[in-house]
């Protein structure tokens, strides 16, 4: 942990390599932080609303989507960027020591740019709709946290099981989109039964995307003990993938 | 306080070989492993199914502060595997390592080092990947820009460098990084015969600093100027700490099996060497007979055996001839000539024998050490082991025998020698 702690440097370091590569490589760069989610609003606000006819508790389709698709966007890219993290630095896990901890810190941290950037557009569109935030606002911190930490946690056990079994790139896509269905994005929690809802609520994006819709629109009611299972549920996850990812850790130069 | 900068106890380490390595396990393999498991243990008991080698065994040793240590051995000795224990890359099966201070380790330079970015903008990165703080690579840039002599592409991307700019720069940035204990592998191999002779520079700078230094090197040379003791590591064990001249000569002499044959075992033939395949080099008298003594009158010929897995383009398959001190007499390739050259511009899938006439009349008595390198340059390196093989040169009837006395140097050429009388 204190080795963590003197290499805290390289955690920004390699945040901002993979920024700036990232947009240096492509030619929209930063632009593709924005079409993304705007393309997968479009693509969900018709499936949800048009086909499947979901009610949005009284929001703006798209502000509904779009203010969902911020914190899921920012889980899945920490999620499958982290997943994949020790396989694409191992020609410096062979090579050089430090914390092996601080390749998928960094790669979850690498979301937060293009979250930035996506916060502005949203703030733009609640404007549009003439949303305001109140005081709620404050708490939105917690939530992006909250799903930082939840990446982060899954993020361990996939990047370190991935070491083991290369079949996890594959399981992540898959992973990620299994999970959108389960999270309220493109739908609001109250069209989730009754008796489902402690089952569901399980999932801790769940916490998440609910509790950033009421942080900035003031829908539904301020999250209430199921945001603290949530929380419970996101730290049980991060330190089981840190208690595994320390074992593992010994062994990754030898089977990377 | 303990002027301790590195105990190693009893270091093991072990690697699983065979089946296992080739492929990586997938998750697939794992739930058919689980399902296997009750029938296995009905018919095999509890046995282990994977084969295991050790790379290293038993190995103890210290270093004291400001101590420089040389570590040496043929490829697939463990060299390799020690310094990653001891830069803690990995870690050791049994035993333990102590290391008091901190480690910086240059196995590779250039760690890290992304295309897209800069060379200003690697500099920071690969800094902080080696432990640097920020603001000793602030205040160590201009040094390092300058070391490397890239100022002019300082912001260019690196994907745009010559190899050899690039390989300056990434050890430039790795010279200055200070630690208390230096961990370096054959970082002399890279770069122009100039900028090897600013690293060893910067080298014995650092060790007369009074900074610990573990050198792995193969040039023996480098090794007797800036280590004052080193350790002879064979098959894993280490078998001898003795000063360097001593080290140097032990290895180079008494290392080698009197056979003037060396056939490669698997394990000395390390994976990036694919898809070259050394099998054996043979020294041969002019009958053709494997011998380990030839005559200095006579003409010498050298087989290497090989096997190419696939087509290699460039491919240049070549000798060393050094001395027991290992200064370099000569290289020669098989494609030195332009003939050859053209007509193997890229060598298919085979076995081959690239066999060469070492001239009678070139080398003088004394005992030499033969060395193999596969290349394409400028590409890759494929496979390279200096140290290969060690032969005699007897001087029967060489030139000047009449005198009983002992000719320095390690060529003795036939000269014409005409003597005119005139008054």
């Amino acid at each position: 942990m204190r080795d963590l702690w003197r290499y805290r440097e390289l955690v920004y370091f390699l945040t901002w390599r993979d920024i700036k590569v990232r947009f240096k490589q492509t030619v929209l760069g930063a632009g593709w932080a924005i079409i993304q989610p705007l393309v997968n609003m479009v693509v969900l606000s018709i499936i949800f609303g048009n086909f499947a006819n979901m009610p949005t508790d009284g929001i703006p389709r798209p502000l509904f989507t779009f203010s969902a698709l911020l914190p899921w966007g920012l889980f899945a890219k920490a999620l499958s960027d982290s997943g994949r993290s020790m396989l694409s630095n191992r020609s410096m896990i062979t090579k050089v020591y430090f914390p092996r901890l601080i390749i998928p810190l960094a790669s979850v941290l690498g979301g937060l740019m293009d979250f930035a950037i996506q916060f502005v557009i949203l703030l733009g569109m609640m404007l549009y709709y003439q949303y305001y935030p109140t005081a709620a606002i404050l708490t939105l911190p917690l939530f992006i946290i909250l799903a930082l930490v939840t990446a982060l946690g899954i993020g361990l056990w996939l990047s370190a099981l991935n070491v083991l079994y290369r079949d996890i790139g594959y399981i992540l896509p898959f992973l990620t989109q299994l999970w959108l269905f389960l999270t309220p994005v493109g739908y609001s929690t109250s069209v989730v039964p009754e008796q489902w809802r402690f089952l569901y609520s399980l999932n801790p994006m769940v916490g998440v995307v609910e509790g950033f819709r009421w942080a900035l629109l003031g829908t539904g009611t301020a999250p209430g003990p199921m945001i603290f299972l949530s929380a419970g549920i996101s730290v049980m996850l991060l330190i089981s993938g840190m208690y595994y990812f320390r074992r593992m850790e010994r062994n990754f130069a030898d089977m990377v | 306080m303990t002027d301790t900068a590195i105990l190693a106890e009893n270091i093991g380490k072990q690697y699983r070989i065979g089946v296992q390595s080739n492929s990586y396990r997938t998750l697939r393999d794992s739930l058919v492993d689980i399902a296997k498991w009750p029938i296995r243990i009905l018919r095999d008991g509890m046995a282990q199914p994977v084969e295991k080698i050790w790379a290293l065994e038993n190995v103890s040793f210290e270093v004291k502060k400001g101590e420089v240590l040389g570590v040496i051995g043929r490829n697939g000795a463990g060299k390799s595997t020690l310094l990653k224990i001891l830069s803690r890359i990995t870690e050791p099966t049994t035993g333990y390592a102590e290391i008091h201070g901190r480690v910086g380790s240059l196995l590779e330079v250039g760690t890290g080092f992304h295309p897209e970015l800069t060379g200003r903008e690697n500099i920071a990165l690969n800094g902080a990947i080696l432990g640097m703080r920020r603001k000793d690579i602030d205040l160590k840039f201009d040094e390092i820009v300058d070391f490397s002599g890239v100022e002019k592409f300082i912001d260019t991307p690196v994907k745009r460098y010559s190899s050899g700019m690039y390989l300056r720069l990434a050890f430039a940035v790795a010279a200055h990084l200070e630690p208390e204990i230096l961990v370096v592998d054959e970082v002399l191999a890279v770069g122009d015969a100039e900028f090897q002779r600013k690293c060893l520079g910067k080298m014995s700078a650092v060790a007369s600093e009074g900074r610990t230094v573990l050198f792995v090197s193969h040039n023996m040379s480098a090794i007797l100027r800036l280590t004052q003791e080193a350790i002879v590591l064979d098959k894993g064990q280490m078998l001898l700490r003795a000063p360097a001249a001593q080290a140097v000569d032990y290895y180079l002499t008494s290392g080698f099996a009197q056979t003037g044959e060396h056939i490669w075992q698997p394990d000395e033939i390390p994976a990036t060497a694919k898809p070259f395949r050394p099998i054996a080099l043979r020294v041969r008298n002019q009958d053709g007979k494997v011998v380990d003594t030839v005559r200095s009158t006579e003409p010498a010929l050298i087989d290497i055996e090989y096997n190419i897995e696939q087509a290699i383009t460039g491919l240049r398959v070549g000798i060393y001839i050094l001395t027991t001190q290992g200064e370099l007499i000569f290289t020669s390739f098989d494609t030195d000539n332009q003939a050859e050259y053209d007509r193997y511009a890229t060598r298919p899938a085979g076995k081959y024998i690239s066999r060469c006439v070492v001239p009678a009349d070139l080398l003088n008595e004394g005992r030499y050490i033969l060395g193999i390198n596969a290349s394409s340059f400028r590409v890759k390196r494929y496979f390279q082991d200096e140290h290969a093989l060690a032969f005699t040169v007897d001087p029967t009837g060489a030139p000047g025998m009449q005198w009983q006395e002992p000719r320095l140097g390690p060529i003795r050429p036939r000269l014409k020698w005409q003597i005119e009388e005139y008054n």
